[in-house]
Order: C-alpha cells, then structure tokens, then sequence
C-alpha cells in the first residue's frame, strides 16, 4: 500500500518523459520526415559497413559471412606487420600525402592573395577561369595526358629532347624517382586554381575600413597584405588544413593506382591501393578491412591531433571542432 | 613636413605599382602554365597524324585534320560509355541534390529539436570510414553488384555540401520569414518549396554543378561493381585507352618501330577523347559560371 503511490509517481515521471519526447517528435514531425530519407542513406551505407568492420577481426568466408566467420583478433594486423613491405607501403602513402600538403596547399593562398590584390579586373578574370579548367579533368583522363604528354617519343618530351638534339631519353613515366614530383605538381597543376576559389570569396569579406585605416596609417599594398588580408582568411586557411590533413592516408588513390606501372610500383604502392589489390582483386576480404580500418584509424587521428594542435595554437578559435 | 609626408605617398604609390605589375606577371604566367598544356591537348586533336608524329604542334593545330574526331565518331563503344555516363549523371544529380536539400533544410531550422544528432551522425562519418572492403560487400549484399546503382548513389551524400546548402539556408533567409508563412498556415514542405529553395538559387546551382562534375569524372565506384561492358560509363571505357602506355613501359626501351607507330596513332584519336569527355563538365561549369562571383562560398567552410 505505500509502495504504490511511488510507483505511480515514478511511472508518472516516465510518462511525462516520455510524453515530453513525443511532444517534441510531433512538433517537428515535417522535419523529421524530410530527413527520414537521407538519413536512412547514412546509416545504410555508412553505418552499416562500419558494423561490417568486425570482418577486420574474422577470416571472412562466404559461408560464415560477416558474422559467423572464424574469430582471429588482430591475426590480419599481424599479416600486414610481418608483410615485408609493410613500412614501404607507410612511408610511401606518408611520403606523397605530407608532399602534396607541403607544395600544394599554400599554393592556393598565395594565387589567392595575388588574384587579390590585383587591380587588372579583365586579367584577374582570365587568370580565374584558364586556372579553372583542368579542375573538370577526370583522373583517367589526367592520366592520359600525363602519359601522352610525357612519352618520350611523341610527347611534349620527345619534341624537347628532339629539338635539343638528345637522341634517347629515358622514360620518365616508368620511373622511381619522378613518380612522386609527377603525381604532386599535376595535381597542383589541376586543382590549385579552383582550390583560390574559397579563399578569394574569403578575402572579397575583408571590410574596407580595415584597408581604408591601414592606408591611413601609411601601409603599402604589400603590408596590407601581411597585416590586414592574411590574418582574416587564416580561419579559413586552418579550416582548410585540418580537413586536408584529415585525409593524410587516403590520398588520391585513383590516381596513383591509374599511374602505377610495373616500373614505378616501388614508390607507387600506396595503401589505399594495396587495399584494393589484395582485398578485392585478390579477394582476401578480412585482410584488406584490416589494413583499411587501419588506415582509417591514422586518418581520425591526424585530424583529432591536428584540431587539438590548432586550438592549442589559437586558443580555441580556429579549431574544426 | 608637409612635403615629407607627400613625398612618401608617392614614393608608397610607386612602391604599389610595382606591386601591381608583379602580380600582373604571376598571373600571366598561371594563364600561360595552366593554359599552355589545355590549348597543347586541343591543337593536337585538330592536327593530323603526321604533324604529331613529327612532333610540329607547337601551340596552333598544325595541317588541320578531323581525322581523331572520325575515328572516335565510329567508335561504338565511346558512345554507348557517353550516352551511360549522361544517364548516370543525370539521375545521380537528381537523386543527389534531392537528398541534400532534405538533409539540409531540417538542420538549418533552428526550431528543429534533434538537429545536433542528426548533424553529429552525418558529421561523423566525415571523420571515419569503415573503408573499401566492407562497404562494398554491403552492395554486394543489397545485390547491386553489377547494376548502375553503386555509381548512381557514389556521391549521393556529402556532408561537405550539406554544411555548405544548410549554413546557406539559415543565414541568408530570415527566420521570421519562415514565422510569418507558419502564421498563413504553411508546412514546413510548402516553406522549403516556396521560400527556401527559391532564394537559395545561387548556392543550389553551385552544389549541382559540383553532382555533375562529381558523376561525370567519376570512376573507382564503376570499376568496382560494373562488370558488364553496355553498362561501363565513359571513363571506365577511356580508361584502357588512355593508360595503355602505363601497362606497356617495362624499363623504357620504346624505339621498336611498330610500337612506335601504334603509339602515333593512339595519340591522336587520345587528344580527341580527351576533349569530347572533358567539354561537358566544362559546359556545365559556363552555367552557372556567375553564380560563382562574389561571396557564394562565405562561411561556407565553419558550419
């Protein structure tokens, strides 16, 4: 007899609760709905894989499927490890991503900060719309040039090497050491332009009485550069370098993969692609989730340890998150 | 002191002018190194074999020929790969923008209770991937092996656009406009219909060109689960064609004649495809080329 009334106290908070949540639910009930459908997507087919994950920690075979196949632990880790080429593989995939951010991501800031200050309007035009283009280039057509371009008996090179009158030239798409400066510079070469475009609308929100006040303060174009234009777009720039080296491990690999020949695999080898080579094409399922769930793991925690180092240096300002 | 100061300015005015003309210069030599290798792929096409072969193209089509353009026009398999690739942009760019817009609209809705769930989902899976192998057994399993749908929905979801189209919709279309039709008695489809979409033209026609760009050069997804030739669209089918010399280098010993000769002849009919496949993406850029002046990307990025 005194236990009932606590019960109906307590049912009647959950009720409320519960209630509350409804309430809540059928206000936005629209809104629910309109984003019922996307993400439904989002769990289908990015949740679920990661559910699909734990064939990382199994010998996946058809018959067992992702559930029922012999457990392993970390056995498929321990493969990858005592694979020899293990650190190659690394040091490969590290290598070209730490390059490409290196060369390629001030690049932008610059072009951006020159089209800027700029005063030409038609050249600045130009300029923006020619270094647009090669950013609608495909990667197999990319590919394609580079292959055609370079090839050293009807290519651009050949046409050089004819016209400097050295007979043989060494094939320079079959080589180690100009993998990576060709997989880098084309890559700026197609997206620098467009990658301005950010930075260009970010330097177009400068408010004028920061430059009108500089002026008056007798500073050159050039420092207004320094001191007025830079500082407002670092937001953005930090932004932009979290994200970027967010995906420090899965550079492009349609790329390498398309530029891989037998010749250049030293070097070319990358993760993303050894992935795809002994886990689909060769069709060893559980080893390839693993070495892609480890590359996946470096990925969070380079843009996990980058924002933290980002917030550290800007005390909290300029983080992602 | 007063003629110090005015001697400055001018010695400053000059000092900007230099400024200018070296940046005029850094901008020409952009136009020209990004320029120069488009304009180099074009004249190719347009020149014939022979002057290729001789390796004359310079800058301008040397002894014009359509002869690249004839070959490709009678290669069937091009076509039926272009013909695919329109489709399959075409439906995965409605598809896409559709499922964008409806993520979007609830998460820019600052009524909407919930929305930082939802958004920390979606943002998530920016952060982390279960990677290649356990997504593609998933469509394995969903049996979409072999079936354009893989390709269709690739990019059917961006989180990145999402933020951009949802941080569009909350800061340039007031909230009391949204009041005032809730007060007429509109649902919150009938705002989306016909407050928010119309107002966020510019940023929309942006979004729907990176889907087409994004569809047209896209090719890991239809390497993956597209097996049947009639299905494979245009970059698949280029593929072969434009990484043959890839597969052939050994150590670079290339000056065997005949190989020599069929490198030639690639050549040529390889600069054409490679304008006939990059025009549309170009195309659909020149669009909605004005929607890209001024701020359309501010504050895009912070979400």
């Amino acid at each position: 007899m005194a236990k009932s009334p606590v019960l109906t106290e307590n049912s009647a908070v959950y009720q409320t609760g519960f209630q509350k949540f409804c309430t809540v639910f059928v206000k936005n009930w629209q809104l629910h709905l309109m984003i019922l459908l996307p993400f439904a997507y989002l769990l289908l087919f990015h949740y679920a894989p990661m559910y699909g994950l734990q064939i990382a920690f199994r010998h996946y075979s058809p018959k067992g499927g992702i559930t029922n196949s012999d457990w392993v632990g970390f056995g498929q880790f321990a493969d990858f490890f005592s694979y020899y080429l293990w650190g190659n593989l690394i040091w490969n995939t590290l290598a070209l991503s730490l390059y490409q951010i290196l060369a390629g991501f001030p690049i932008p800031v610059v072009l951006a900060l020159v089209i800027h200050v700029n005063t030409y309007k038609g050249l600045k035009k130009v300029a923006q719309n020619v270094s647009y283009i090669p950013h609608f280039i495909s990667v197999v057509i990319m590919v394609g040039i580079l292959n055609t371009v370079l090839n050293p008996i009807s290519g651009m090179l050949g046409a050089y090497s004819r016209l400097t009158g050295t007979d043989y030239m060494s094939d320079i798409r079959g080589s180690n050491t100009a993998f990576r400066h060709l997989y880098v510079w084309s890559g700026i070469w197609q997206t620098a332009g467009w990658s301005t475009i950010i930075y260009v609308s970010a330097l177009s929100a400068v408010p004028d009485e920061l430059h009108e006040a500089a002026k008056l303060d007798g500073a050159s174009r050039l420092r207004r550069v320094w001191s007025v234009d830079l500082p407002t777009i670092m937001p953005t720039v930090a932004i932009m370098l979290i994200m970027r080296f967010g995906s420090v491990m899965s550079v492009g690999y349609q790329k390498a993969y398309l530029m891989q020949n037998s010749a250049n695999l030293q070097v070319s080898e990358i993760i993303s692609t050894y992935v795809y080579k002994k886990g689909l094409a060769a069709n060893n399922l559980s080893y390839g989730s693993a070495v892609g769930l480890m590359n996946s793991v470096v990925n969070t925690t380079m843009v996990v340890v980058v924002n933290w180092i980002t917030n550290r240096l800007t005390d909290n300002e300029m983080g992602l998150f | 002191m007063f003629k110090k100061k005015n001697s400055t300015k001018i010695n400053e005015s000059f000092g900007d002018r230099v400024f200018n003309i070296i940046t005029s210069i850094l901008l020409i030599l952009i136009i020209i190194i990004v320029g120069y290798p488009c304009l180099f792929v074009v004249s190719c096409s347009f020149s014939s074999a022979q002057a290729l072969q001789a390796g004359r193209v310079i800058l301008w089509p040397v002894e014009f020929s359509l002869d690249a353009y004839e070959f490709i026009l009678d290669f069937k398999q091009v076509w039926i790969g272009y013909r695919n690739s329109i489709f399959y942009t075409a439906l995965g760019t409605v598809i896409g923008m559709i499922m964008r817009i409806l993520a979007a609209y609830p998460l820019s809705r600052k009524s909407f209770q919930g929305r930082n769930i939802y958004m920390k989902l979606f943002y998530f899976t920016t952060l982390f991937g279960a990677g290649l192998i356990p997504s593609f057994i998933l469509h394995v399993k969903l049996g979409m092996y072999d079936t354009i749908w893989p390709t269709v929905l690739a990019a059917c979801i961006s989180v990145s656009d999402i933020i951009i189209l949802r941080t569009a919709f909350a800061s340039s279309i007031p909230g009391d406009l949204f009041d005032a039709a809730k007060i007429d008695g509109a649902n919150d489809f009938q705002c989306l219909l016909k407050i928010a979409l119309p107002l966020a033209k510019a940023i929309l026609s942006v979004l729907v060109l990176y889907c087409i760009v994004a569809h047209w050069n896209e090719y890991f997804t239809s390497m993956i689960y597209i097996k049947s030739v009639k299905l494979q669209p245009l970059q698949l089918i280029l593929r072969p064609i434009m990484t043959a010399a890839s597969a052939s280098i050994s150590t670079g010993d290339m000056s065997s004649g005949s190989q020599q000769l069929a490198q030639q002849g690639l050549d040529g009919v390889r600069y054409g495809l490679i304008v006939i496949s990059t025009v549309p993406a170009l195309l659909a850029y020149f669009c909605v080329q004005k929607y890209f002046k001024g701020g359309v990307m501010v504050g895009s990025v912070k979400g």
